[in-house]
């Protein structure tokens, strides 16, 4: 992996820390799987997801929740599979 | 390694409640003020805030501010000052006004005044009856605070420096604090931020604990940064603990699933609370419930490989009544426990969540050490406000609600008295001493540079570990003992971690051994102090303090009335008196605390 990349990557890491337990728990299980073989192209989706606010998060990953957007629903499955 | 200096006339770390309240009133002076935080303000753990802030508004029903102080007094088990406490209840309304007047959206009542909500040891009429004191914004209260705060100060010119990790204080010789050491997380520059005054609002350290219900950015930095400083810690051995925490996640588990039918079991599957409180069982209150699940823990009667959980079982329960009336318990249940507890029994453990100690303040937020006979005097240039810090209010035990409270009230303090030295005596930066900082940077060129060391995931694990069995809920004089030694062999390896990946940008592993730095130091002074307080008082119990006419439930007031102050040199403990003259009113006698 490039600098550059794995730069981006850690920046991705570092936003998956976060105000809840249940978040931050989410995404270490999500890394642990994924880790470095996350498709490029998935890192904007993901960067995207990690906007939201922590408790419309929570709420979109526990089911509870949803947003419009197919692409932040199906990054969203993919951290609840993990 | 090199570093920059960057001047401000004050710096704030930490991005919390306490952190923002505390800018706001600085930027507000005209003041130039930095503040610094690992992660977006709003993302900070004040989030996690669900119950509300405490006020005595009265809004719904009558209530004043002596009431609100007896009962934090009480819920204190007598260890909080009384002057903090008076100060923080006669405060609360006008921080929860100046709160709403920043834009706070509380939930309303008819009339337009703020709803308030009764929560758990919130009295009226002096213990009488409950009262409705908490001012909530739905379950979202700490999210919807942190928002107005943080709008308030960008709007007050506040400068953020978001994705710092704050490394070190920056004391003088004659013990002048002249601001923070950080590390720019985006490129590992490392810059010094002098400052006329530095306030801390760093949080807790809940992650100290194995389990625990705190987010990970919890890491106690504060803590460790002013331990390494000389600062002593106050009352470390007091930690809240929620019992019914996901074993293994931490994540807490609702006292309303017990409210709905959900039973206790110990691994052979006995209803083990009908043995503890045969009329309440699994609705005992929380330090009885925890006390019990511990006990079955330690007479080898806990669950799983370790034998270290306890039960939840809702499998007798209609699936549609845990599916509609606690709809997020399922997921939970699937996701931290593998487990479908609709047919399989869930594994909880008390879960450590709230931090009563901390970094010694007076009411003003200055910290305060001892010299000589005086044990509060203040250090110049040095504040601290929320989870953090100490005051003391909390005591030995915090009320619900009281966290807010404590966070607004305290960081608004810490603020104005910060405005009031920088405008009044310190009105140029003293010269920086490079000693101080170069101690940093030999700490980060030892980690950069460090070959044959500790792992910092398995020294973090066993540190975890250790603490849950040796500090936990429930303590044992025997296991306090060989915790003291096991924590500081723990500390040994912590002062060796190894790291491979040296880059510079975004480098969570260097993160994280800095922060181990930091939980290593809160575990030391919740050992040693723990061990060394040998009485029951609040969230401190120990099995050999004995319930007598003379010791209360254990608690002890003829020899253990009084403050623990560890100090990292040495491992050593001092102790000071409980201010237990008011400002104004009269003295909350000492009883004992029943509800």
């Amino acid at each position: 992996m490039d600098t550059e990349r794995r730069a981006r990557i850690d920046r991705l890491k570092w936003h998956c820390r976060r105000a809840l337990l249940e978040l931050d728990l989410l995404f270490q299980r999500f890394w642990q799987r994924h880790g470095d073989s996350l498709d490029p192209q998935d890192e904007p989706v993901l960067a995207r997801l990690l906007e939201m606010e922590d408790h419309d998060l929570w709420a979109v990953l526990n089911g509870t929740g949803r947003v419009n957007d197919h692409e932040l629903m199906a990054m969203a499955d993919r951290i609840r599979a993990a | 390694m090199s570093y920059t200096v960057r001047k401000f006339d004050a710096v704030v770390v930490g991005a919390g409640g306490a952190g923002l309240r505390a800018a706001i009133q600085l930027s507000e002076a005209g003041l130039k003020t930095a503040v610094l935080t690992k992660v977006f303000p709003t993302r900070s753990h004040t989030v996690a805030a669900q119950g509300g802030v405490a006020a005595s508004l009265g809004n719904s029903e009558e209530d004043n501010w002596h009431w609100h102080m007896y009962d934090t007094v009480k819920g204190s088990d007598w260890l909080g000052d009384q002057d903090a406490i008076e100060f923080m209840c006669r405060q609360a309304n006008q921080a929860v006004v100046e709160l709403e007047h920043y834009g706070m959206p509380f939930d309303r009542i008819d009339n337009g005044k703020i709803y308030q909500r009764p929560f758990g040891g919130h009295m009226s009429n002096f213990g009488e009856k409950p009262v409705r004191r908490s001012c909530a914004a739905a379950d979202r209260t700490g999210h919807a605070m942190l928002h107005a705060l943080y709008q308030r100060n960008v709007k007050v010119g506040t400068e953020f420096f978001v994705e710092w990790q704050a490394l070190d204080l920056v004391r003088d010789a004659e013990g002048d604090v002249l601001g923070v050491t950080a590390m720019d997380m985006e490129t590992g520059e490392v810059v010094v931020f002098h400052s006329k005054a530095t306030i801390f609002a760093t949080g807790g350290a809940g992650r100290v604990y194995y389990s625990s219900t705190n987010a990970f950015i919890n890491t106690g930095d504060g803590l460790g940064m002013a331990a390494r400083a000389g600062i002593p810690l106050e009352d470390m051995e007091f930690w809240q603990f929620h019992p019914t925490g996901v074993a293994g996640a931490g994540v807490l588990i609702t006292e309303g699933v017990r409210g709905e039918g959900g039973i206790l079991r110990n691994a052979d599957g006995e209803r083990f609370m009908e043995r503890y409180a045969p009329n309440a069982k699994d609705l005992a209150s929380r330090d009885v419930v925890s006390r019990s699940m511990l006990t079955e823990i330690n007479e080898g009667r806990g669950a799983g490989p370790y034998k270290d959980y306890v039960y939840l079982d809702l499998t007798h329960l209609d699936p549609d009544v845990i599916l509609k009336r606690l709809p997020s318990i399922h997921e939970i249940g699937i996701q931290f426990a593998g487990v479908d507890c609709l047919k399989e029994y869930l594994p909880v453990v008390p879960t450590c969540h709230y931090q009563m100690g901390g970094i010694p303040t007076n009411r003003f937020g200055q910290v305060i050490v001892p010299q000589g006979e005086d044990k509060a005097v203040p250090v110049p240039g040095f504040y601290a406000a929320g989870e953090c810090a100490c005051a003391s209010v909390h005591g030995a035990n915090r009320l619900g609600t009281n966290s807010l409270l404590d966070l607004l009230v305290f960081g608004k303090s810490a603020g104005e008295m910060a405005v009031d030295q920088i405008q009044g005596s310190a009105k140029v930066h003293k010269p920086l001493p490079t000693e101080s900082i170069e101690r940093t940077m030999a700490r980060l060129d030892r980690l950069n540079h460090q070959k044959g060391g500790s792992n910092v995931h398995e020294a973090r694990l066993l540190m975890q570990r250790t603490m849950q069995k040796h500090a936990g809920v429930f303590r044992f004089s025997n296991l306090l003992k060989e915790g003291v030694t096991k924590i500081l062999e723990i500390a040994d390896a912590v002062a060796h971690t190894e790291i491979q990946d040296k880059s510079k940008v975004f480098n969570t592993a260097r993160i994280e051994a800095l922060e181990l730095d930091n939980l290593i130091e809160v575990a030391k002074a919740t050992m040693v102090s723990a061990e060394a307080r040998k009485e029951s008082r609040g969230a401190h119990v120990r099995d050999d303090a004995h319930d007598t006419p003379e010791t209360p439930d254990g608690r002890d007031d003829k020899n253990w009335l009084k403050h623990t102050l560890w100090h990292r040199d040495g491992n050593r403990l001092d102790y000071k008196p409980v201010q237990m003259k008011p400002l104004t009113a009269d003295t909350i006698g000492l009883k004992k605390r029943t509800y």
